[in-house]
């Protein structure tokens, strides 16, 4: 190909990456020339970046548009998964301000690394190639890594950060070494090849091998067991507003590029990747359940909290069918709207002396502080998944998906680690209503805390009586993949 | 022909007693020197194979920075080789293990290569790569880089960015009260500032 032949891309497709991208530039060195106390600043015009990208994301019609050399593309599954992922992030970082101001943490790096590590995720969601897939979670994984150990004189942030990036570093190794094995066996990274190569051809073990490599490396960044040792640490040593954020959008783009992996190339291969979730969900709801009842922390119960439920979520990949993609999809956003409330919780759990991360300190909430007692029960019970809330309605449609696809034990261990990890959540609940008041939690909440956490509260109490848009968007997402 | 059968073993044969040396070496400066080798040796392998780019950027990057860096951090950081060692012993059966399946599996990888299934790796390679034997090594990448590959490309420099930030907000502490070389009020800096001139008295002082 001589350079006169050569076409410039279309940009379109890649807009809300773009503006993504010359905003965080744009705003480092706003924050480089102004200095600290541009912090605020910053994070509001970050926000708004964000708001404008999936402003951009909602004008792109509905079609599958590839671009870039067919490496980047477009379709109804990305604009979803990349809606949820804006909103996220954009939320974190409200909720963030509070903590920042308190904690001394106002540094304006901060939210220009999340804007850099929002733009690596939207990238993974859109990608259409091996190399663009690991361009994307290689940006999102490094910016990540730096925010869990923003709190450099804490020990146990530098601790949480180290570990994150050592154990990731692995993970993405082994994910080059699926993708090269792929690359080697089949002659192209590009997904849409890889679709016509495998429906055409006998497939290879290399190639089988080269997937088992890429899923483990994938399993890793949603904290899948076996790959989720570093999920508790991390989530524990890491400021709590960054926990906030590892519990809610990463969570989303590897679980949307998971299923595009599995799904755009490897179809020809689903008997074969079939076995490799199912194992991951079981181990997943299982340990999830059992695993959090020993902790104290509520940080820490967050964390297995977040594996057990990425099982869950896994159910409805393991199906492969559209229902169960929908259902993923579903998952995912009632998973996220659960989760701000919860962190905002968190967030507000505070005494003079600063943050308080126990379980026990929550002891008498529902006295001292009624109204967040509320919100947090709530919250608690839709996680359990107790109908009518919203998170019943997120674990019912994936069963309801494996169960169509013949999965009948796989949904059956499921609902039992549910009862099992029900356990957990309502001891909380017990503790908040039943035992003698701790030292009172001071907690004049901040206004974004107190309309995040109200927000998530009632969208998890009235998700039942209006689901309809939700179950249709997601059913459109889902279906642009078959 | 011999010659480059020649060159290829003799290249082959020094990259892998070089690599042993790196790990059997006793003093780590040593080991560094020998990775080095490695690094020229492997380079020499290339420019075998018409890689002459990749050898060039091996050369460049791995030897002249990545390797300097380490023999920096090894000869400022005091670092007791022979105590980090001590516990090696004990993790040798699970390496060896762990070793052991990836050498099956490559064996199983390579084995499948060879029995034929290659052919479709052929087929799907993307018809955009310059002919090699037409242009440079770097002609072919300079033209795929800017057009094909530009979103990874601008992607990899997002990375890059990335890691520089973070480098930045982990190590970078503003340390309140030092003194700083300020050159614009230096150079503005006038005669008067800075001499008086006094009449001295003789017998007296000032």
């Amino acid at each position: 190909m001589s350079s006169g032949e050569f076409i410039s891309p279309d940009l379109m497709p890649a807009m809300p990456e773009l503006i993504l991208a010359c905003g965080a530039m744009a705003l480092l060195m706003l924050g480089v020339f102004r200095g600290d106390q541009s912090t605020r600043l910053v994070t509001l015009l970050s926000v708004g970046l964000m708001i404008v990208a999936g402003g951009f994301v909602l004008a792109q019609g509905d079609a599958r548009v590839e671009t870039f050399s067919g490496s980047f593309v477009v379709d109804a599954f990305s604009h979803y998964a990349k809606i949820l992922i804006l909103l996220g992030s954009s939320v974190i970082l409200l909720m963030a301000r509070d903590y920042q101001r308190r904690e001394n943490m106002e540094r304006f790096e901060f939210p220009v690394l999340v804007l850099l590590a929002t733009l690596g995720m939207l990238m993974m969601v859109s990608a259409n190639d091996l190399i663009a897939l690991y361009m994307g979670l290689e940006l999102q994984s490094l910016a990540l890594y730096v925010i869990a150990a923003f709190k450099r004189d804490s020990e146990r942030s530098t601790e949480a950060g180290l570990k994150y990036f050592v154990l990731g570093a692995l993970a993405s190794g082994i994910l080059l070494y699926g993708a090269s094995l792929i690359y080697g066996f089949a002659g192209t990274t590009n997904f849409t090849a890889l679709a016509s190569l495998m429906g055409a051809a006998e497939t290879s073990i290399g190639l089988i091998f080269g997937l088992v490599f890429l899923a483990a490396g994938l399993a890793f960044k949603i904290s899948a067991v076996p790959f989720h040792m570093w999920t508790p640490d991390v989530y524990e040593g890491a400021p709590t507003p960054v926990t906030a954020l590892f519990a809610s959008a990463p969570k989303v783009a590897a679980m949307a590029l998971f299923i595009r992996v599995l799904m755009g190339p490897m179809p020809g291969l689903s008997g074969e990747w079939q076995q490799i979730i199912v194992f991951l969900s079981i181990a997943s709801m299982v340990l999830g359940a059992v695993a959090a009842i020993g902790q104290s922390n509520i940080k820490r119960l967050m964390a297995y909290s977040s594996i057990g439920h990425m099982g869950f979520a896994l159910v409805g990949l393991a199906a492969g069918t559209p229902e169960g993609i929908q259902g993923v999809l579903i998952y995912m956003a009632i998973y996220v709207a659960m989760n701000f409330g919860v962190f905002g919780c968190i967030l507000a759990m505070r005494d003079k002396q600063g943050m308080l991360e126990n379980i026990n300190d929550l002891a008498g909430l529902g006295r001292t502080n009624p109204m967040m007692a509320l919100a947090l029960a709530l919250l608690m019970f839709s996680l359990a998944g107790i109908p009518p809330l919203a998170g019943f309605f997120a674990k019912f449609y994936v069963f309801l998906a494996a169960i169509q696809a013949g999965l009948y034990a796989l949904a059956v261990i499921g609902v039992l680690a549910s009862v099992v990890g029900a356990f957990y959540y309502l001891r909380i609940i017990k503790i908040m209503y039943f035992d003698a008041p701790a030292d009172a939690i001071e907690a004049p909440m901040s206004g974004e805390l107190r309309l995040v956490v109200g927000a998530s509260a009632l969208f998890t109490l009235f998700f039942f009586l209006y689901p309809a848009p939700i179950l249709s968007v997601a059913e459109h997402a889902a279906t642009a993949l078959f | 022909m011999i010659v480059q059968a020649l060159a290829f073993y003799l290249f082959a044969a020094v990259t892998v007693a070089a690599a042993f040396m790196v790990i059997v070496a006793r003093n780590p400066v040593h080991s560094v020197l020998f990775l080095i080798l490695t690094f020229f040796n492997a380079a020499g392998l290339f420019v075998l194979i018409g890689a002459e780019f990749l050898a060039m950027i091996l050369v460049v990057v791995y030897v002249g920075a990545v390797a300097v860096l380490f023999l920096f951090v090894v000869m400022m950081l005091d670092i007791d080789f022979v105590e980090l060692r001590q516990g090696f012993l004990q993790y040798v059966p699970i390496g060896a293990v762990i070793g052991l399946i990836l050498v099956a599996e490559l064996i199983l990888v390579i084995g499948a290569n060879s029995a034929g299934d290659a052919s479709a790796a052929g087929s799907a390679l993307s018809s955009s790569f310059p002919p090699v034997s037409e242009v440079s090594n770097t002609d072919a990448l300079g033209r795929l880089i800017y057009t094909e590959y530009a979103y990874l490309f601008e992607a990899a420099g997002m990375v890059l960015l990335v890691a520089m930030i973070g480098a930045i907000v982990l190590t970078l502490r503003q340390r309140p009260g030092v003194r700083k070389q300020n050159i614009s009020a230096q150079v503005s800096r006038r005669r008067e500032d800075g001499v008086e001139l006094r009449d001295v008295k003789p017998g007296q002082g000032i």
